[in-house]
């Protein structure tokens, strides 16, 4: 028979006297020598947890797959960006203007001012000469993206060259053109302080995939590179093109602009998505303007917390197998709806050059080039 | 006695296991259960508005108008009516600036609306009562209950040289008054000017950590209709009733050059009262300690601006644009003037008395 040695193997009582017949000495260990003997084991024990515990700790982080961290802090407090177009940090120089005339009519036919007070952006709205005052010192680079997959790279020579003549000028732009197909960019001159930027993106099987993934290339864009790079950013659809001045008004927080089809229209009669499962769902009493997908933008914060939160419910659709009615422009409706913009753009700034011009519109800056849709949808 | 010795070694040992593994089982859970309460905090931030459509408030998000000024507010489902892009909302007035300033008049701007946005916001207001001034803070203080932003947090600063003489007024839920005790001056004009100076210290002190708007107003005056989160906004000045229709030439700007308040004949878009004024706080901190210098070195000249600290507020305002305007409903004086049908509603209004009497105290 074995007699086994008492208090040998740790963790376990250290006592002796596993056998039965072991002798009378061996009953006879002092009880310090228990208490110690049990004291080491436990504290033997609780080290291996602890050490265990961060082991696990440490591996279970390091193997989560990390989405896009949110990479921006809270801007320091003497900063704060409230509602509206952040305050300029230096005075407005001296410029000749007239005077706001408080108690005249104004020219403009249109609304100028949403519920929630965003201002509504048309000509007859606003002093360019003033704001180009207030916006010039503070030395802002503005982004513009357009997506170009597909067939649509034909439209890119006349959107760069009608954007060179018409947006923001006098600041500095950075285009990014969203292409599967770099050598078909061509190469347009850019005015002093512009530069472009082609981003390779994978090519779509069809129209409506490459329109879904426009949200997240957008968010993953701004992550990597955008927010280093500019404070203002426009996504903008690249089958269209700049008529007509488009400058510092349109700068704001977060801006959407006016669909043309549906600015007359009620709000019963938006192509809201009306499927309650979907994340797009809006009800039947609710929408204040219907937005087009072709122009939002805004700081680039808030650009990439916007194309998130709709990237995010386009992904929850998808995995519940639904297709929102006008795929993405109804998850962007959705977010504008819950995330009221804090600048709105008139259809001037959205225009589809098919349908006349009505009298309240005085001056059409951006619209669609005339095209067989069907066709290049293919 | 060795079956018995058996059994009670066996025990013993028994007990003992039992005993570990209760020890590692409480560690170990305690530790389990913190570690997924972490990762679940971190990732709930971006993913917290994960748009379920009706989805209502989010923990850190509270945007526009907070301290965390990171975001925009949601807004939860509201049902109201949708506004008309071919309707303009006032055809009668200006309702924006130039410079997309809205100007805020009833019919412009929807309050539910806005009440959801501002939702978590502490608003200061600052108020000076010294000397006799500190007669008007009763129906101040009982009107702003009534009709100062309603259903917010609100805080009441009172500055005044008789903290024994402030009424108690029985407040609403989330309203309280902090009475700062200053000292006075002699002349009243020289109480008016050091405003600025007092709210400038204390923005610094204690109303940046404390509220995330400022509105500084007159006490001599009273609430008469609803004053809410319409009017708040990075910097907002409030017209004077009594120039909102002049010309700029007539503007009682400081005129002389020599004055740091001085605007040129041609230049001026409105002409601010200096009785409603505010902001965010870091703003109104510009504001004031500009103004606060430009008067001490107006001092240093040996010249006074001639309206005090209304004219230094002009000047300010004029090349630090406001974000947002409030039309003269929101300070009338219904005595000196005759109210015309564009006011549809007075919300703030002077209060009667006798201003040599009150002033010569």
């Amino acid at each position: 028979m074995v007699v086994p040695r008492g208090g040998q193997s740790s963790g376990q009582c250290p006592v002796d006297k596993e056998h039965p017949f072991a002798g009378a000495q061996a009953q006879r260990l002092p009880p310090a020598m228990h208490c110690l003997r049990l004291a080491l084991g436990l504290g033997f024990c609780l080290l291996l947890g602890i050490t265990l515990c961060s082991l696990w700790m440490y591996v279970e982080n390091w193997l989560l797959v990390s989405y896009i961290p949110y990479y921006l802090p809270c801007p320091e407090i003497f900063n704060m960006k409230l509602q509206y177009e952040e305050e300029p940090s230096q005075p407005v120089a001296q410029s000749q203007y007239p005077q706001p005339k408080l108690l005249e009519q104004k020219p403009t036919e249109l609304l100028t001012l949403t519920p929630w007070l965003a201002p509504i952006v048309s000509e007859g709205t606003f002093n360019a000469e003033l704001l180009h005052h207030i916006y010039q010192p503070l030395n802002l680079t503005i982004g513009l993206t357009a997506f170009a997959v597909g067939k649509y790279t034909r439209f890119v020579q006349h959107f760069l060259e009608s954007a060179e003549r018409f947006f923001m000028q006098g600041y500095r732009v950075h285009y990014y053109i969203f292409t599967h197909d770099p050598q078909a960019i061509p190469q347009v001159p850019l005015g002093p302080g512009r530069r472009l930027s082609v981003i390779p993106v994978p090519g779509p099987s069809q129209w409506e995939e490459a329109s879904m993934r426009r949200m997240e290339a957008i968010s993953v864009h701004i992550a990597k590179r955008a927010h280093r790079e500019v404070d203002y950013l426009f996504c903008l659809d690249v089958d269209m093109a700049f008529r007509n001045p488009w400058g510092p008004e349109t700068l704001g927080d977060l801006v959407a602009a006016i669909h043309p089809d549906y600015f007359t229209v009620p709000r019963h009669q938006f192509p809201y998505e009306r499927r309650p499962v979907s994340t797009a769902f809006v009800a039947d009493g609710e929408g204040d303007f219907y937005y087009g997908r072709a122009v939002f933008g805004g700081r680039v914060a808030r650009v990439y917390e916007f194309t998130r939160g709709c990237h995010m419910g386009i992904l929850a659709d998808k995995a519940n197998g639904i297709m929102a009615a006008c795929q993405e422009e109804s998850h962007l409706n959705r977010r504008f709806l819950s995330h009221k913009p804090s600048k709105v753009l008139s259809p001037e700034y959205l225009w589809d050059d098919r349908k006349p011009q009505p009298p309240s519109l005085k001056l059409i800056r951006f619209s669609t080039l005339n095209k067989d849709t069907a066709r290049l949808r293919s | 006695m060795d079956p018995r010795d058996f059994w009670g070694n066996r025990t013993k040992s028994c007990l003992c296991l039992i005993l570990l593994f209760a020890v590692l089982l409480g560690f170990y859970s305690n530790v389990f259960s913190l570690i997924p309460r972490r990762q679940t905090e971190k990732s709930q931030s971006p993913e917290a508005h994960h748009v379920q459509g009706q989805r209502e408030s989010l923990t850190l998000s509270e945007g526009d108008g907070h301290l965390d000024s990171c975001r925009i507010p949601e807004v939860p489902r509201l049902l109201y009516p949708k506004a008309q892009l071919l309707k303009p909302s006032r055809v009668d007035v200006l309702v924006m600036t130039p410079w997309f300033a809205p100007v805020v008049w009833e019919g412009t701007f929807d309050s539910a609306l806005l009440d959801v946005q501002f939702r978590n916001t502490t608003i200061g207001l600052t108020v000076f009562a010294i000397k006799k001034y500190v007669v008007f803070l009763r129906l101040f203080l009982e009107t702003a209950e009534k009709y100062f932003m309603v259903g917010h947090k609100v805080i009441y600063y009172v500055f005044t040289d008789r903290p024994a003489d402030v009424p108690q007024i029985a407040l609403q839920d989330g309203r309280q008054v902090v009475v700062l005790h200053v000292g006075n001056y002699r002349r009243w004009q020289d109480i008016s000017m050091h405003r600025m100076e007092m709210i400038s210290n204390f923005s610094r002190q204690r109303f940046l950590r404390e509220v995330d708007y400022l509105v500084c107003l007159y006490v001599d005056m009273k609430f008469s209709d609803h004053v809410g989160v319409e009017i708040l906004a990075p910097l907002f000045g409030t017209l004077h009733p009594g120039f909102y229709a002049a010309d700029r030439q007539s503007f009682t700007y400081e005129r002389r050059p020599l004055s740091r308040a001085y605007i040129p004949r041609d230049e001026g878009d409105f002409y601010y009262a200096g009785g409603f004024f505010g902001g965010s706080v870091p703003e109104v901190y510009r504001l004031t300690t500009a103004c606060h210098q430009a008067m001490t070195a107006d001092q240093a000249q040996g010249i006074e601006a001639v309206w005090h600290d209304e004219s230094h507020l002009n000047r300010y305002l004029l090349s630090h644009k406001p974000s947002k305007v409030l039309s003269p409903e929101y300070l009338w004086d219904e005595q000196m003037l005759q109210r015309p049908p564009l006011l549809r509603k007075l919300r703030y209004v002077a209060v009667p008395m006798n201003h040599t009497e009150i002033r010569s105290r």
